[in-house]
């Protein structure tokens, strides 16, 4: 029992940090999932995440396989092409779908390209689906600050959001800049994408966000019920992820990933909102 | 049509006319020659009209006549091409709006008292706790809508009818001297509506202004006094009774068909 739940994280000391950051990866990213979810943005976080890859690759052409480097590529260049895609739509005929969805095809290429072309498969590899296991005390802290300023931020403009988030036409009219709100929240969702892409790769990383949230909302009816479930879930798929990982030898992103599948699954047929109750609702 | 870089650069670069704003005086909004556009289509043009409050308002017309538009424009949630609108005696952010109800999610998990709260937001900020007093304001809002025990619902247990009680729950917090709605009582039950109607003329004797966008010709009839009758560049206002004739009705679908036939130009 003990052999299979814990020592694997007693014995090595990259499990333990691997551990460390998927926790804190859960803490963050939970509520900003549950939020992006809310707020109808989800494939706004995926154009974002696969922006994330071309802004990653030029931090690693010029910094090597560092995560200080390619977060901060990442970051600013996913930030550009969200202000960019929002800006397209408000200007021309395309809906802001359309516009994500190109940019996103175009970043995941000319990313591709990069490493491709100016690293090795071992590194494609390594920024598509992540190497938590690499993980290391400089990446660790990065982490750990950006879930630390996500719950400020959030903390700071919770209400304001909340209200953004369900009615932004109310916030608008009585005057409560509601863009600042949505800027600061969207600067929060690059934030932990970047977080989570060491561990997740980029492909993968908004999955951390995403699957954890959607499960949450078919078991909880109130928005801080949502925020701990949806953290709580994240952290159970980052600790059986990691320890799938170890005990089978699979990549550690795709098993982390899985497991919150697997808690998305169930919680579709058993929760109270899943198919499973509402069908007898209904009958 | 423009190719798409120019309108791009004008959209960036053109000014637009802005709504005034004059503290003094009574409660009322002017405006003068507005006309609004989209791109390429004009909703409406050469409108003239006068609110002063206390009064109830309804604005009728045909579908896609620029009624929503008109309320939107006002509030400054949508660029106006030429015209003058001056509000005295307050400014658009002083106005409470409630948007069409579809455009609202009615399963978002929060619960009817986090939502009237809302209401209270530009007292509170949002930091600050609720006090004592406004707990008590928001419980008397819920019972002036007939829904007193139903703080701690979660909105997606509630009907269509309950929701807009909700809404106008919140509408009472925000405590404005002018409120605009748009299409309240659709999707709403008749026993709603009739309460509703209550709230809407106790609003009028405390000296608010009220304007309404409305479907229902029959309640415009019955209940509001005063009608802007809004079709595009045609309409008319003043009482109930003068606006909403045939005549005027044939008209306003005339005018509404007529920019749909030729595409805007007339």
């Amino acid at each position: 029992m003990i052999d299979l739940f814990f020592s694997p994280f007693l014995d090595y000391i990259f499990l333990r940090r691997a551990l460390m950051a998927c926790l804190a990866l859960a803490l963050g990213c939970g509520p900003v999932g549950v939020l992006l979810v809310l707020r109808r943005m989800s494939l706004m976080g995926d154009a974002l995440a696969h922006a994330l890859l071309p802004g990653a690759a030029l931090g690693f052409l010029i910094g090597g396989l560092s995560l200080p480097a390619m977060g901060l590529g990442g970051f600013l260049v996913g930030f550009l092409v969200a202000l960019s895609a929002g800006a397209i739509s408000r200007f021309t005929i395309l809906n802001e779908d359309a516009s994500f969805a190109g940019f996103y095809l175009i970043s995941l290429a000319i990313g591709v390209l990069i490493v491709s072309t100016q690293g090795n498969q071992v590194d494609l590899m390594h920024i598509l689906f992540g190497t938590i296991l690499a993980v290391d005390s400089m990446s660790l802290l990065i982490v750990t600050s950006i879930t630390t300023f996500t719950l400020f931020v959030l903390a700071l403009i919770y209400r304001p959001l909340l209200i953004e988030c369900f009615d932004p036409g109310f916030l608008r009219v009585i005057g409560g800049r509601g863009t600042l709100y949505h800027s600061l929240f969207l600067v929060l969702v690059a934030l932990n994408l970047v977080a989570a892409f060491q561990a997740l790769g980029t492909l993968m990383a908004l999955g951390m966000m995403m699957l954890p949230a959607v499960s949450s909302r078919l078991w909880a009816r109130h928005v801080w019920s949502l925020f701990l479930l949806s953290s709580f879930f994240a952290v159970i798929s980052g600790y059986f992820g990691l320890l799938l990982s170890y005990h089978l030898e699979w990549p550690s992103g795709p098993s982390i990933i899985l497991v919150a599948g697997v808690i998305y699954g169930v919680s579709l047929v058993i929760a109270p909102f899943g198919t499973l109750k509402q069908q007898q609702g209904m009958a | 049509m423009e190719p798409a870089i120019s309108s791009f650069w004008g959209r960036l670069t053109k000014k637009h006319p802005t709504i005034r704003c004059h503290p003094q005086g009574p409660i009322s909004i002017d405006i003068q020659n507005l006309s609004v556009q989209y791109p390429n289509n004009p909703i409406i043009s050469g409108l003239t009209c006068h609110f002063e409050a206390p009064s109830l308002w309804a604005i009728a017309g045909p579908n896609g006549a620029g009624k929503s538009t008109l309320l939107k424009t006002l509030l400054g949630l949508q660029k106006f091409k030429g015209g003058k609108i001056n509000f005295h005696g307050l400014c658009p952010c002083d106005v409470a709006y409630l948007t069409q109800q579809n455009q609202l999610d009615r399963r978002f998990p929060l619960t009817v008292g986090d939502t009237i709260a809302m209401g209270l937001f530009r007292e509170v900020g949002i930091f600050r706790r609720y006090t004592k007093a406004q707990r008590d304001k928001m419980q008397d809002a819920l019972e002036q809508v007939g829904l007193s025990s139903f703080a701690k619902t979660p909105l997606q247990a509630l009907s269509g009818g309950q929701f807009q009680r909700v809404l106008f729950a919140r509408l009472i917090l925000q405590n404005a001297p002018v409120i605009f709605l748009d299409e309240p009582f659709t999707g709403v039950d008749g026993r709603t509506i009739e309460d509703l109607m209550g709230l809407l003329h106790r609003w009028v004797k405390e000296g608010r202004l009220v304007l309404a966008v409305l479907h229902d010709l029959d309640l415009t009839q019955e209940h509001f006094p005063k009608t802007l009758l809004l079709a595009r560049h045609f309409y008319k206002a003043g009482s109930t009774e003068d606006v909403l004739t045939k005549e005027h009705m044939r008209e306003a679908v005339a005018a509404s068909r007529q920019w749909e036939d030729t595409g805007g130009t007339p």
